[in-house]
């Protein structure tokens, strides 16, 4: 079992109100295919509304269990409502969702505006033209409706298979890696657009994605899969700054996990004392109850890097700022926006700082004797039972 | 390997003189080898039908139409002129629709049962399917013969039709079966995303999707089943002489200028079919 902490995935939304008209609710939800389980009991409120990322690597079952929201695939055990109707079992097309898949899945033989039209005219819907029209207006697709999707772009494809899910207004919107076939530029516009598109229709959308980054610029929640089950779930900033998990601080950008004993507990204030024996100071309240050791844990932009004082002191903490001052710089890469350092520390760790080039400051070259400091509020602790390594190698294996 | 390419000392004349401004026949001939080649095997493929087309114009000395004589609308006025061969046209037009109809309708079910499904005798199935492709059709004929014989069944129409039925199956399960592979799954889960049950999904996005498949199926089918001589000769009788039959008699006894009018007018139906499709092809794709 792998140990979690500060999480409740009981069945409170990231609004933390219990399920709503329209919330769609995952309960106890389980897929096994053979002996290995995709999705592992997974419990989860999604307000109606909301845009929802299920950000994971491969392979952690993320899109499994959008597949069971769609009705493409069957749970093994547990249970899919929107607000009080049960859909578990329901036949994909009796389903209020629908689906904009990976590769798109447009029919190559239509149309863009009929592509757009199909979902209406399955369900009879009055006035197709006017609603498809509106949607085609929305994507920004009115001058392409007679194209067949052969004879457009990456860009517009991803705009058709859009148009055609939420032209239904479907109570909620599956995303499965959208935007992972378009190139870096054309993404990030993709990105800005789906955002306004959500806002502008206001559905449920429910995002799957490999791309941290994709995630964070979009959702108002993040639910982080690992391995079927949800490691942590909150809006991107507070998933960012407080990962509740060695996997959740790797995967979500980039951490410096040191370890270390706890030395003393207080409510107003905890300090750990790091491998050089060095007490440095952790807000109490994160630090994982009943464990004497932890990763000491601090995001690469929160460090800044000083020139060394004389005296080769051990790490500590005055005012409010926790200190490593015996430190020699490794490594520099100046990356214009910021400068990036491997700094290794007295117990032969390398951590990585990014400073901001904010002009004036001293670039630091390999070799420099440095001393690194960081606030109390941006250091956080997760349980020593965890691999510092999860997460780091998928993030990459993916880009 | 220590040898410097592209690179010559300083000062030493270039390996080669430069491209002379007169181009010689070799150079001439070398570049346009591609074209000289394929207007040869052109000419290679389409020279009978040049000469069946001929001599449909023909106007032949006694029962055979061998050597040109002169000019002749003749056949072409009274294609039915020669004794029997009407009939036998319209019996081969007749079987041909039957046969390619039945077949395609079974073998396109049979392509999705293959492609689509896992079940007990499957692979079974698709060694039984390849068999009459790969069996001789003297060893087939024969066998069927043997089979209608010994089961009673009385040689004619039925028989024809049988056997034929048999070998276009083939065809057409293997046609249709490699559209329905190359067919993306996902297309019919976004059918069913969007609210489209099992039988719109079929009629809508499945069936208009993998229908090229069944035409050039049904193509073949009718082709294979309008030209068989071999395994139609073995299950005929003498009241049902098909159009292949019709012509290998009338070789031994003359061959009348009537034959050379169906070939031509088949061929150049073959020919606006293709060109027919390769147009509507062309402007659909550019319409835009």
């Amino acid at each position: 079992m792998r140990p979690r902490r500060g999480q409740d995935s009981s069945n409170t939304g990231p609004t933390g109100v219990a399920s709503a008209s329209g919330d769609l609710v995952l309960s106890s939800l389980t897929k096994r295919f053979g002996p290995f389980t995709a999705v592992d009991g997974l419990d989860l409120t999604i307000a109606q509304g909301s845009f929802f990322a299920l950000l994971g690597p491969s392979g952690c079952g993320k899109t499994t269990t959008l597949r069971m929201i769609a009705g493409l695939e069957q749970p093994t055990v547990g249970e899919i409502r929107i607000g009080e109707h049960e859909i578990t079992y329901d036949k994909p097309y009796r389903r209020p969702v629908n689906t904009v898949f990976q590769s798109y899945a447009l029919f190559p033989h239509l149309s863009v505006r009929e592509n757009v039209a199909f979902g209406l005219k399955r369900r009879r819907s009055d006035s197709v033209a006017s609603q498809v029209a509106e949607v085609l207006e929305l994507t920004e697709l009115q001058g392409l409706a007679d194209r067949k999707p052969a004879q457009l772009s990456g860009g517009q494809q991803q705009r058709v298979a859009l148009a055609r899910a939420i032209v239904n207004k479907p109570a909620v919107l599956l995303l499965d890696e959208p935007l992972g076939a378009l190139d870096l530029k054309l993404r990030r516009q993709m990105q800005v657009e789906l955002k306004r598109i959500q806002t502008e229709v206001g559905l449920t959308f429910v995002h799957v994605t490999h791309d941290q980054e994709e995630a964070m610029t979009m959702a108002d929640t993040i639910a982080v899969m690992n391995a079927g089950r949800i490691e942590q779930l909150g809006a991107p900033a507070e998933l960012y700054e407080l990962p509740a998990t060695t996997f959740a601080a790797n995967f979500l950008g980039q951490s410096n996990l040191i370890r270390a004993t706890v030395a003393q507990r207080q409510p107003d204030a905890a300090t750990v004392a790091l491998p050089d024996g060095g007490l440095v100071a952790v807000p109490s309240g994160r630090l994982p109850a009943g464990i004497a050791e932890v990763w000491v844990g601090v995001r690469p932009e929160k460090i800044s890097v000083h020139e060394a004082a004389d005296r080769a002191d051990p790490a500590g903490h005055t005012a409010g700022r926790n200190r490593i001052p015996a430190a020699v710089v490794t490594d520099a890469s100046f990356m214009g926006v910021s400068t990036q350092y491997l700094v290794r520390t007295p117990w032969q760790q390398e951590l990585m700082v990014f400073e901001q080039n904010r002009g004036g400051a001293t670039i630091f070259r390999p070799g420099d004797r440095v001393s690194l400091s960081f606030a109390t509020e941006h250091t956080f602790a997760l349980d020593a039972g965890q691999d510092a390594e999860a997460g780091i190698e998928l993030d990459e294996a993916l880009g | 390997m220590t040898t410097t390419v592209g690179q010559r000392p300083a000062g030493a004349k270039p390996a080669t003189i430069p491209a002379r401004r007169r181009r010689s026949a070799w150079t001439v001939l070398r570049e346009n080898v591609v074209w000289v080649v394929a207007a040869l095997a052109l000419v290679y493929l389409l020279l009978p039908n040049l000469v069946v087309v001929l001599f449909s114009f023909n106007k032949p000395n006694g029962r055979f139409n061998y050597t040109w004589q002169r000019f002749s609308l003749d056949a072409w006025l009274h294609p039915c002129a020669a004794p029997g061969m009407c009939e036998s046209l319209s019996l081969s037009l007749k079987i041909g629709v039957v046969a390619t109809v039945v077949a395609t309708l079974l073998g396109t079910m049979i392509a999705f049962a293959l492609a689509r499904y896992r079940f007990h005798g499957r692979a079974g199935s698709n060694l039984l399917i390849f068999l009459p492709m790969a069996t001789p059709e003297v060893v087939m004929g024969s066998s069927l013969l043997t089979l209608f014989v010994s089961m009673g069944i009385p040689l004619g129409r039925v028989t024809i039709l049988i056997a034929h039925i048999m070998f276009c199956l083939s065809y057409v399960v293997v046609t249709v079966k490699a559209r329905i592979a190359g067919l993306d799954p996902r297309l019919e889960q976004a059918a069913a995303d969007l609210y489209a049950n099992e039988w719109q999904t079929f009629r809508r996005i499945t069936l208009p999707l993998v229908a090229p498949g069944i035409a050039a199926g049904a193509l073949l089918a009718f082709s294979l089943s309008f030209d068989d001589y071999i395994v139609t000769n073995f299950n005929a009788s003498n009241a049902s002489i098909t159009f292949p039959m019709y012509v290998w008699g009338a070789a031994a006894r003359g061959t009348p200028v009537q034959i050379n009018v169906i070939g031509t007018a088949m061929f150049v139906l073959a020919v606006l079919a293709v060109a027919l499709g390769q147009l509507a092809g062309r402007r659909r794709s550019r319409a835009h």
